[in-house]
């Protein structure tokens, strides 16, 4: 055996794609979030920060997971129309990431530029409980960095973020370039 | 690796998604990278971060698998971290080798290793760094002189060694050689601890 780094064999892109069937115990999983979370934690002074640092660990996840996702799944073929990419988030993207659909999708009555994803119990605050000083803090700003960084590398420039409403709701304020390119698509197809 | 999955895993055996795992263990390691100065101590706090998660894990493994009984000699030891544990939790089978005379020190090797999936670790970490004169001053894994580079699975060791503390079995645990595919880890026993302090948290 060789070392990394070292010997001939070639690089991991030289590896095929694993059919991503793989799939490890939620403990496992839940323990290292938790470890995490602790360590986030200790290096943050609030709990902006603490979330700050959550979402940034999500945005790692999501720019790399997006690639992946969409050339097994659908044939390397992106969305470009805003509800169709929304609409794959919630049920491809969740499916492959935590076996089942988000709840529900919904647009903001008063914001063009809002969309909200609900999700009642959002596996990744399972086994958190939050101290009463950290009102607030919700662990989903983890998913809610998953989804940022596959609208944003999808061209769907936004900001996400997580909140308790209705279970957690993700609210995804879209850059407003999106919405008006959105509405000028629409124009021409009509 | 799929076939696996059908392994009866007592009563609650939610699943998630093995590239979510792998990705989040991977924001982990590269955070402790920018937030930490060397490679050994991102392998401290990894290894420390395992010891905290096999505190835990030994009891959600024993409660969930009532066909394990006391292991009365190293080699059951290996045959449930080999064959229970690392595939409950991991989703792969380890094989055991390499024992020593005295049959207190063997070897785990993970022919694939689910933390490493997607990974390429680059060749300035996983080189010897011990030219550099700081490199000297620490050597947390006595009889190897290969400490000095960046161990991607270190949490691993963290995990073996927290977990078999639980159980009242102090050992030292080091990853031997580790590349994208396979990872070797070294286990040795040192001692059983009579009377157990509960562990501290962090």
């Amino acid at each position: 055996m060789q070392r990394v780094g070292s010997g001939k064999q070639g690089s991991i892109l030289d590896k095929s794609l694993s059919r991503g069937k793989t799939e490890v115990n939620f403990s496992s999983f839940a323990l290292l979030f938790a470890e995490m979370i602790r360590y986030a934690n200790n290096r943050s002074n609030t709990v902006i920060d603490l979330q700050d640092k959550l979402l940034g660990y999500g945005k790692f996840v999501g720019s790399r997971l997006l690639d992946v996702i969409v050339l097994r799944e659908k044939g390397y073929r992106r969305e470009t129309k805003l509800l169709n990419m929304l609409m794959f988030v919630k049920g491809t993207i969740w499916k492959n990431l935590f076996n089942k659909e988000a709840d529900k999708l919904e647009r903001s009555n008063d914001d063009p530029c809002q969309y909200l994803l609900i999700e009642k119990e959002p596996i990744v605050n399972t086994y958190i409980s939050v101290p009463k000083d950290k009102g607030n803090l919700n662990c989903a700003s983890f998913t809610a960095g998953i989804i940022e960084a596959i609208l944003e590398a999808s061209n769907f420039p936004c900001k996400v973020s997580a909140h308790w409403h209705d279970g957690t709701t993700y609210i995804i304020q879209f850059d407003r370039l999106v919405i008006a390119r959105e509405n000028a698509l629409l124009e021409l197809t009509r | 690796m799929s076939k696996q999955t059908k392994f009866p895993m007592g009563i609650d055996s939610k699943k998630i998604s093995g590239e979510l795992f792998t990705l989040t263990y991977g924001a982990l390691v590269a955070e402790l990278l920018r937030d930490l100065e060397s490679p050994l101590a991102v392998n401290r706090q990894l290894d420390k971060m395992g010891y905290n998660i096999g505190l835990r894990l030994a009891d959600d493994l024993l409660a969930k698998n009532s066909q394990i009984h006391r292991c009365t000699d190293m080699h059951q030891v290996a045959d449930v971290l080999a064959k229970v544990a690392l595939r409950s939790y991991l989703g792969v089978t380890a094989q055991v080798s390499n024992w020593n005379a005295r049959n207190d020190e063997f070897s785990l090797i993970l022919e694939s290793n689910p933390l490493a999936e997607f990974v390429e670790v680059p060749p300035e970490l996983a080189q010897d760094l011990r030219q550099e004169p700081c490199a000297m001053i620490v050597n947390d894994s006595p009889g190897r002189d290969d400490s000095h580079y960046h161990k991607y699975s270190q949490i691993l060791c963290g995990a073996i060694r927290g977990a078999l503390e639980m159980m009242h079995m102090e050992v030292q645990t080091f990853i031997v050689q580790e590349h994208s595919q396979s990872v070797e880890i070294r286990v040795k026993f040192i001692r059983i601890l009579q009377e157990s302090v509960p562990p501290g948290d962090d």
